[in-house]
């Protein structure tokens, strides 16, 4: 854990800011990917240190806000039913859904779990084999491979009584769709370090090429990010458009081939729902034909959940960098962390959180 | 409102709880939620000027000698973790809360709620622990009660205690003395008692060095009042909430603003390693050897030079000061030179997921 003060380091971070300073001649757009970068740009106030031409976008990288509402509403469902245990990341518990959130569906009795991995949950199924065990899977990239090896292991130990709710996410495909709208301010990207960790970079090349954007991946500590700024900045300003990896210690080009594996042994790609953007084609994990009898969406079947989101809530909106948190009408006002109307106010990763947890308000 | 309050009495609230009728674990996490909660439920029924103090003790005049009494509730999991247990954990509690009124803890109460089927050989440890840390304390459990309740309707222990201290100064610690100029002392690094347990809980278990912190602290308090006596404005021990849940208490009881330095808040790298890989900011997380002093500017270097003498106190530093400016409001230089707000949390802290 010793890297964690020299990625912080004040001075280092100086330089570098005074570079970002120097090479700025014109106003660019960029957006960060994932919620943990939007945290610490908040948080360590990156934000205020760049030069005003800069503006920083909050990306859609917050699994937890973009998992659709009836989703959770069929979380909830399940988790209150007789003879089980519906296990879950602990962001997802206070993520509301029409009615209710998961704490509260605990506090009327249902046996929901926090787990810290998927795997806990096996284990769970394990020694109560006569409850239904439920894995609510959400996740990018990142939580995948490690969702997967739980599905993986049930099966290969025959667990009957295990099951996925899976709502998992890709980022290249949703970056594509930014791009893609009419709307789209984006000029550059700072792509999801920890993602490419798993998957590499080829995927971001085309992207750069015919959207004819910068992408650079990059992490989550201030250093990595104001290093993935200047990096942009600089391909922008000399019209350059190619994905860079400056941060190869954690990430490297090809990602973890045997991560990769595993995903491909147990999900296939397919459409998928994003809240507050939309349906974007083949932009998320689904399991495998032979892994149907792990599917919580199989064996419990979806319903007919129709479901309207609060009008007021504009996350979408600011899911796709066209909006700031401090512009909708609601922001600290009818929604608070307290009692947040859109998952972007409830999750530690959501850009709305971020800003009233640690910006002016 | 109805539904809480069934058995006949028709008061109403001003405002309601929250949009919950259930309990909530939120409403127990030292949070807004629970702060809430209290200010909205208890001290609406129970209001008194003494209560309404908000403070963690009650300071008490009896036909002239003046008591702080003080009481807090166990309910830790694991009863076991590095560096102290759920026995020795309740005698610092309380023996602290006193303390922090600038007042010698004296007395003690303990009370048990057991599972049937709890380990006696844990009880047995459990009690071995609290009279240690009672003796190195100087402190007398003098009465307690035992309940034990049916196998599933508890877990394992939970230990309340109740102390009274005697107040032999005559002047007031407390969030009210706050003044802009006052210096904001911490007595060492933070959050090293909150990481020590979730390092130990099922499921999450990684390997850290870290130790709770669990210590009484009257004697640093004693020390710190003969350095600096009536410039020493409020005291209080960041628990549940963490430093930023005192600081906001403070901010809000005193009207004023607080403002930190980020590069000065001493944080071990173990634990802010573990925060990073938890995604949980040191700030928020709960101390039980620890206090943060608000101390007038021209005492605050004798007190902290006293302070540094003592081996509960000896990272002490000034961590920032009291503003007119933004009352209410805790905001902090980042290391990086810009600025941001300190809020409290909502509910519970939630390790992020990815
Ligand atoms: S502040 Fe609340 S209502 Fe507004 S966009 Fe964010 S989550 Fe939605």
């Amino acid at each position: 854990m010793k890297y964690l003060d020299e990625y912080r380091n004040p001075g280092i971070a100086r330089r570098i800011v005074d570079e970002i300073h120097q090479v700025t001649t014109k106003p660019w757009v960029i957006m960060e990917i994932c919620g943990g970068q939007t945290h610490s740009i908040i948080k360590n106030g990156i934000d205020q240190i760049l030069p005003k031409k800069i503006e920083l976008v909050h990306g859609p990288g917050c699994p937890v806000c973009v998992t659709p509402l009836e989703k959770i509403d069929r979380a909830l469902e399940i988790a209150a039913q007789e003879d089980i245990i519906f296990t879950s990341f602990g962001d997802m518990l206070r993520v509301p859904g029409s009615q209710k959130d998961l704490f509260m569906v605990k506090s009327e009795g249902a046996d929901v779990r926090i787990v810290y991995s998927p795997l806990d949950a096996v284990k769970i199924a394990r020694e109560n084999p006569d409850k239904k065990i439920i894995f609510f899977a959400v996740g990018f990239e990142t939580t995948a491979p490690i969702n997967a090896m739980a599905a993986f292991q049930a099966k290969r130990e025959g667990l009957k009584n295990f099951s996925l709710l899976v709502s998992h996410v890709l980022v290249p495909p949703a970056m594509k769709a930014l791009l893609s709208s009419p709307q789209n301010r984006v000029q550059g990207y700072l792509a999801a370090g920890h993602v490419c960790t798993i998957m590499g970079i080829e995927e971001y090349k085309p992207i750069a090429k015919e959207f004819d954007v910068p992408i650079v991946v990059t992490g989550f500590e201030p250093l990595d990010i104001l290093e993935g700024i200047l990096q942009v900045v600089k391909q922008l300003e000399n019209g350059k458009a190619e994905v860079l990896n400056p941060y190869s210690r954690v990430a490297r080009n090809e990602g973890n081939k045997a991560a990769q594996e595993l995903l491909k042994k147990v999900f296939k790609i397919s459409d998928r729902k994003w809240r507050g953007i939309g349906e974007i084609p083949m932009s998320g994990f689904e399991l495998i034909d032979d892994y149907a009898e792990y599917d919580a969406e199989k064996i419990f079947g979806m319903g007919n959940i129709e479901v309207d989101e609060p009008q007021e809530c504009i996350s979408g909106l600011i899911l796709q960098g066209i909006k700031k948190p401090n512009e909708c009408a609601a922001f600290g006002k009818s929604c608070t962390p307290q009692s947040p109307l859109g998952a972007t106010m409830v999750s530690s990763e959501g850009a709305c959180s971020a800003y009233y947890s640690y910006a002016k308000r | 409102m109805e539904k809480i309050f069934q058995d006949g009495i028709t008061a109403s609230c001003p405002l309601p709880i929250t949009e919950h009728s259930t309990v909530q674990l939120g409403h127990g996490s030292g949070g807004k939620m629970m702060n809430d909660l209290i200010s909205r439920l208890f001290l609406w029924a129970f209001d008194n000027p003494v209560l309404n103090q908000m403070d963690d003790h009650a300071a008490l005049d009896i036909s002239g000698t003046k008591l702080a009494f003080s009481t807090d509730s166990f309910v830790v999991d694991p009863l076991f973790f590095p560096g102290g247990d759920i026995g020795d954990l309740a005698v610092n509690g309380t023996i602290n809360d006193i303390a922090m009124s600038g007042a010698k803890p004296l007395f003690l109460s303990a009370g048990f709620i057991l599972e049937e089927g709890f380990s006696l050989t844990d009880l047995k440890r459990i009690v071995v622990s609290m009279q240690r840390a009672a003796k190195e304390a100087g402190v007398v459990i003098v009465t307690g009660d035992t309940k034990v309740v049916d196998k599933g309707k508890g877990d394992k222990v939970f230990i309340n205690t109740a102390g009274i201290g005697l107040i032999e100064h005559n002047f007031s610690i407390s969030a009210q003395a706050i003044q802009p100029g006052d210096a904001v002392i911490l007595s060492g690094t933070l959050a090293d008692h909150g990481i020590a347990i979730l390092s130990q809980r099922e499921g999450l278990s990684f390997e850290t060095t870290v130790k709770s912190d669990t210590a009484a602290l009257h004697s640093l308090v004693s020390e710190m009042l003969s350095a600096g006596g009536t410039a020493v404005h409020a005291l209080r021990d960041p628990t549940r909430g963490g430093l930023a849940a005192t600081l906001n208490e403070f901010a809000a009881s005193a009207g004023v603003g607080i403002r930190l330095d980020e590069q000065r808040i001493p944080v071990t790298p173990a634990v802010a390693g573990a925060c990073e890989m938890l995604g949980i900011d040191p700030l928020h997380v709960a101390n039980e050897g620890k206090l943060v002093a608000i101390v007038a500017r021209e005492k605050a270097e004798s007190v902290l030079k006293a302070m540094r003498q003592n081996p509960l106190g000896q990272h002490s530093v000034i961590i920032g000061d009291v503003i007119t400016d933004s009352p209410g409001m805790v905001s902090m230089q980042t290391k990086l030179g810009a600025w941001r707000i300190v809020d409290m949390l909502v509910g519970e802290q939630l390790p992020r997921i990815c």
